[in-house]
């Protein structure tokens, strides 16, 4: 009888290689972000790789909803923002002159924090985003329309009332009806921005199915408050702390052997 | 053996209720302040009604007033029907588009807290507080003395066509009257809407314009219409910013284009009143033309508040 041999060095048995190996998609370099004269984003690099879930953690105001709004350039719309440093997304300097905000929202998409769902049906606002970017034949519509509820988990529970309004939908159906609606349009990158705090714990479940279903296909950026969900989702985690990114890792890193003290003592919950 | 009650516990007991004649006083001082209310505007009906009722007849709101005006046998409202709801329609469609795009431009456009914004939310409020009768010679004197003449000289006019009182002029005035009310309306409608929804739109693409055209205003529509009930409701009954604009004493013909002029209820309840040689004779059809003028306040604000409720309800199902 062979004898059962363990490793002589400690390997990684966790960390899949993939995760290691995936292509960069997000770049920001030295990005601070001023309200009128505050600062709230302090040079801030981070490189986000494709295909992964990677979840921005820390303590309420410490930045993190307001840098995953600077990749989609969604601080624009407020008074007296500026942004300083690069942000690149696939190599392009995502605040350069010549960007076009609506091409960059269409390869970006969001869902924010409280479900948004348009007071129209629920096909027309899935439709919404195709229509906006010229998409006008009925069947393609139709079938993005179900590919997209399909995807987003939620075609079984409303195919047969799909002209019926969006607003008689459960709380958790009308976030993944606004996942839909950020799939419909095809993006490369989706942002969350703590898609699931308002929901049920049922609900919640539901949702972080759903985006690790997504992450085959998009690159997910998801802020959230939940540490366990951070764990059960992520594969790479970056915590804030009055904004600056304290530290940045695999997700199995931050939560079992942290580089930082800070990082540990919010993990564990001794602040925050 | 059972500890005893401490004193202080003891002592404290919930039956000690006292008549409470302070709140009995308000809450009847209330009531009889909302019954006064109901009361004088039942008074005002019940009398109109009472009095203008037996006035009221088939022929006299279906002719157009051939004869004397004054007496009950040939006295008729119908050139004054028509020329207040013409009046009222010209006025809408003047005053909906512009004051919404204000308010557009106020609440997506204006950075709000600047100088320029402000003088012009004081403008508006001010304007709300202007007597009718400053509007009526505003319009006497913009429209008709100003643009009027004007668009004669320029259109080598024989006659004066625009240069004076026309129906086109007296709705204008009536639009700037009711301006600021349509724009503070649809400001409400337009801050109610969650920002959330305008950040939906944008996330997927959209610009601000297709933002505010797609989904801001459509779901302010309720309120823009609220804005054109309360704007009807005032222009319709107001006699003093038509008087020197477009209003006529008399036509014999309906009005059938932009630049004639038009009869008018609330200006003939005010001629009946003042110009009759026989007041007791005049004074039914004096009740009927303003029961007339109430019913057709009523009916077009009924209309308004229909489109409303069933916008409302399409909303609510999805479409």
């Amino acid at each position: 009888m062979a004898a059962i041999t363990l490793p002589a060095d400690p390997v990684d048995l966790v960390t899949p290689p993939g995760l290691l190996s995936a292509a960069p998609l997000i770049e920001a370099k030295n990005v601070e972000l001023f309200y009128g004269s505050s600062r709230a984003l302090k040079g801030i690099d981070i490189t986000i790789k494709e295909k992964l879930v990677t979840a921005f953690i820390g303590p309420s105001g410490c930045g993190k909803s307001t840098f995953l709004r600077c990749f989609n350039r969604m601080n624009d719309l407020i008074d007296n923002v500026r942004i300083t440093g690069r942000c690149l997304i696939g190599g392009e300097d995502i605040y350069a002159k010549d960007v076009d905000v609506i091409e960059l929202r269409k390869r970006v998409g969001m869902v924010f924090q409280r479900s948004n769902p348009f007071p129209k049906s629920i096909y027309d606002n899935i439709a919404y985003g195709l229509r906006l970017h010229g998409t006008k034949d009925k069947s393609e519509i139709d079938g993005v329309v179900e590919s997209s509820l399909r995807g987003a988990a939620l075609w079984d529970e409303v195919k047969d009332r799909l002209h019926s309004s969006a607003l008689g939908l459960s709380g958790g159906q009308q976030q993944r009806l606004c996942i839909a609606r950020a799939i419909a349009i095809r993006p490369e990158i989706i942002l969350m921005d703590e898609p699931a705090s308002a929901l049920d714990p049922l609900a919640t479940v539901k949702i972080e199915e759903l985006i690790l279903e997504l992450k085959k296909e998009f690159t997910i950026v998801i802020v959230t408050h939940n540490m366990q969900q951070a764990t059960r989702i992520s594969d790479y985690t970056a915590f804030f702390y009055i904004g600056e990114l304290i530290e940045y890792d695999l997700t199995t890193k931050i939560f079992t052997n942290p580089a930082k003290k800070q990082t540990e003592d919010y993990v564990t919950g001794r602040f925050g | 053996m059972s500890t005893p009650i401490p004193a202080a516990a003891a002592g404290r007991r919930f039956d000690r209720k006292r008549p409470d004649i302070a709140s009995g006083l308000f809450t009847g001082l209330t009531g009889l302040a909302t019954f006064g209310i109901l009361a004088i505007l039942a008074a005002i009906l019940g009398n109109i009604l009472y009095h203008g009722l037996p006035g009221l007849s088939w022929r006299f709101v279906s002719t157009i007033p051939r004869k004397d005006m004054f007496e009950p046998e040939s006295a008729a409202v119908l050139s004054m029907i028509v020329g207040t709801s013409i009046r009222v329609m010209i006025m809408t469609i003047f005053v909906i588009p512009i004051g919404v795009i204000t308010a557009v431009y106020l609440t997506e456009y204006a950075a709000s807290g600047s100088i320029y914004t402000r003088i012009i939310r004081v403008a508006i409020a001010n304007l709300a507080g202007v007597p009718s009768i400053v509007f009526g010679l505003f319009g006497l004197g913009f429209f008709i003395n100003f643009i009027g003449k004007n668009l004669d000289q320029l259109t080598h006019q024989s006659g004066p066509l625009f240069g004076k009182p026309t129906v086109l002029w007296a709705s204008l005035t009536l639009a700037v009257m009711t301006m600021p009310v349509v724009i503070v309306a649809t400001e409400e409608a337009l801050k109610a809407i969650p920002p959330g929804l305008r950040e939906a739109s944008l996330a997927l693409g959209a610009t601000k314009l297709e933002t505010i055209l797609k989904i801001v205003l459509p779901n302010a529509l309720p309120g823009i219409l609220t804005g054109a009930i309360l704007a009807i409701s005032r222009a319709a009954g107001e006699v003093a910013p038509i008087l020197f604009t477009g209003v006529a004493y008399y036509m014999a013909d309906l009005p059938s284009k932009l630049t004639d002029q038009f009869m008018d209820l609330g200006y003939h309840a005010f001629v009946l009143s003042t110009q009759s040689d026989n007041i007791e004779k005049t004074r039914p059809i004096l009740y009927a033309t303003v029961l007339v003028l109430l019913m057709l306040t009523f009916s077009l604000n009924a209309i308004g508040i229909i489109v409303r409720a069933r916008i409302r309800k399409a909303m609510r199902a999805g479409h």
